[in-house]
């Protein structure tokens, strides 16, 4: 009920399991869909893509909250690498199945979701906390915005 | 996910550890995919060698090539013996031309490195075919066959001209299914899936090979990755041949994510409008007229400016024997500029033709260059001093700029050849 004393601020979503296990992180969200080949850098796990919205910005460590994957056949190489070079998100949240995201996330080792109850890009803001089960379908956030660690217990 | 009795076995090791891992994979990914079951293949295209210092290292601290393979083409990292492939594996393009190590910019290090992970992949099957363009060397699919192909302008080439049936695949799935003849049975092998979701409806007439890449990229635009039907009620006029079609999925796939189209009276899912539909009803009705052909060519020279050209790139995806004649006959009796470079891309197997035809002779004569396994987005290799480049590619002018900082200006063969000979870029829309 940690929800409900923080005042609400903790919402859960349900969703299918793409890879098991458990992560938390801080959320990073964006409504554009990510390039694998040409649009990251794995060695640091940032966003290259021009016009990304993400650009210049790593999601390693983070929750990452986004509509799918686009691009080149080469998406699941470049989140493989970076799996390697230990950048790659704690987990990933996304809408869009497709092959090179589903392949991309497998390889990654990241706790990963899809098909939810609610869109996460409708309510997860990036800086909010993010607890991902994947084993379970349970994501749990919470959000930054309301949460003032000044009162908190 | 369903799995057959021999699936279950392959799962359970009666194949070896390296087979185990593949099923393993192919497990995970099916499921992630909320894949029903595996289906056969017997075709696989793939990239499988090692091109750059990372996989170098990592060879040498894991263990080798079996270690590169296990952990890049397998997901495993328990180092497994690699056995001989089961099924036909073409190896797609690479990260260069091994050929051209100073030209790419490769140390002779790296290149040694590729060639002992190129025998490697030969011994294990791999056919060295080193191209984007598998369907011009030997690997022809029949309409109806499951393969598993990467490389987004040969799946889209594959489903929709041939009327066989991939997904994208990655380095990965593709490394499982050549030890099991296996992969995830969704998305493009299902029928339904295959089925038209939008229709373009065509204005005017489509002739020239750059004219079928501009309604490529205006189609990816538009339907991202949903399956295009290109419709004319004149019907299509000259029916397009390799090259243009070949250019046409390779821009609808780089705008967008087109895996599947269909041109009515054309391709071979496509007979009528209501059989590339399925009966069903468009999402959308797109028109493609002489207003969006002239914004689609606005869109793809958006980072041109300067009309001084260093380099002209041909080949992507890598040309046909039929375009190299034609960019021969174009050049010869001319000179590439001295602040200029020609280079064109093709295939191992077309460049030995293009040598004997005596076309290589024709084009290094002018200046130019006629290369092989790779193009300049692959490799991020371009003349030293390369600001402007010139390009008869919709997909290539997508990518050079975002990849390498450089103006592109998008045109036909001859406007290209042209610019090589006067270092001046004269195109414009007819």
């Amino acid at each position: 009920m940690s929800g409900q004393t923080l005042g609400g601020q903790t919402l859960v979503i349900r969703g299918r399991k793409v890879v098991g296990g458990v992560a938390e992180g801080e959320a990073m969200v964006t409504r554009d869909q990510i390039s694998g080949w040409g649009g990251i850098d794995p060695r640091t796990g940032t966003v290259v893509e021009t016009r990304h919205s993400l650009r210049g910005q790593s999601f390693a460590g983070k929750v990452l909250v986004f509509p799918g994957a686009k691009g080149s056949s080469g998406w699941s190489a470049m989140f493989h690498v970076a799996r390697l070079m230990n950048t790659v998100p704690a987990a990933f949240l996304f809408n869009e199945m497709t092959t090179k995201v589903a392949l991309g996330t497998v390889v990654s080792h990241s706790p990963s979701m899809t098909d939810f109850d609610r869109d996460p890009l409708g309510c997860i803001e990036t800086g909010d906390w993010v607890r991902v089960d994947a084993d379970r379908g349970i994501v749990e956030v919470t959000k930054k915005n309301k949460h003032n660690p000044e009162t908190a217990p | 996910m369903y799995l057959t009795d021999d699936e279950k076995a392959m799962r359970d090791g009666s194949g070896g550890a390296a087979v185990q891992k593949a099923m393993d994979l192919l497990v995970r990914y099916g499921e992630a995919l909320g894949a029903e079951r595996l289906v056969e293949t017997r075709n696989v295209c793939a990239t499988i060698t090692s091109t750059t210092p990372f996989q170098r290292d990592f060879a040498l601290k894991q263990g080798g090539m079996d270690a590169v393979f296990s952990e890049f083409s397998l997901d495993s990292q328990e180092v497994v013996p690699i056995p001989k492939f089961k099924v036909f594996t073409s190896h797609l393009q690479l990260g260069f031309d091994p050929g051209q190590p100073e030209r790419m910019g490769v140390s002779e290090d790296i290149v040694r490195f590729y060639e002992k992970s190129e025998r490697h992949a030969a011994g294990l099957g791999a056919q060295i075919m080193n191209t984007c363009t598998p369907y011009q060397v030997g690997n022809i699919p029949t309409r109806g066959e499951h393969c598993a192909w990467m490389e987004s302008s040969a799946v889209i080439y594959c489903n929709s001209v041939l009327g066989a049936r991939t997904n994208a695949e990655g380095r990965e799935s593709t490394g499982a299914a050549m030890l099991t003849g296996r992969i995830p049975y969704w998305g493009y092998h299902l029928d339904e899936h295959r089925l038209g979701t939008h229709v373009v409806e065509l204005d005017i007439e489509i002739e020239s090979v750059q004219d079928w890449g501009l309604l490529g990229y205006f189609i990816g635009e538009q339907v991202q990755d949903r399956v295009p039907v290109v419709h004319s009620r004149r019907g299509i006029g000259r029916v397009p041949n390799l090259p243009r079609l070949k250019h046409f999925g390779a821009a609808a796939s780089s705008s967008g994510g087109v895996e599947m189209y269909h041109v009515v009276g054309v391709t071979p899912e496509a007979l009528s409008l209501e059989q590339a539909l399925g009966g069903r009803k468009p999402a959308q009705v797109l028109r493609y007229g002489e207003a969006e052909r002239r914004a689609t060519y606005e869109t793809i020279n958006a980072t041109a400016r300067s009309a001084d050209i260093q380099y002209v790139m041909l080949g992507c995806p890598h040309y046909t024997i039929e375009q190299i004649w034609e960019a021969a006959q174009l050049i010869e009796g001319r000179k590439v500029h001295p602040g200029c470079e020609l280079w064109i891309f093709t295939p191992r197997a077309i460049k030995s033709l293009a040598d004997r035809n005596g076309y290589t002779k024709i084009i290094e004569d002018a200046g130019g260059i006629l290369m092989t396994d790779s193009c300049s987005a692959m490799s991020r290799a371009v003349p030293k001093g390369t600001q402007t480049v010139a390009l008869d590619s919709a997909k290539q002018a997508h990518y050079l700029p975002a990849i390498l900082g450089v103006q592109a200006w998008f045109g036909s063969t001859a406007e290209c050849i042209d610019a090589a000979c006067t270092g001046r870029w004269n195109g414009s829309l007819a």
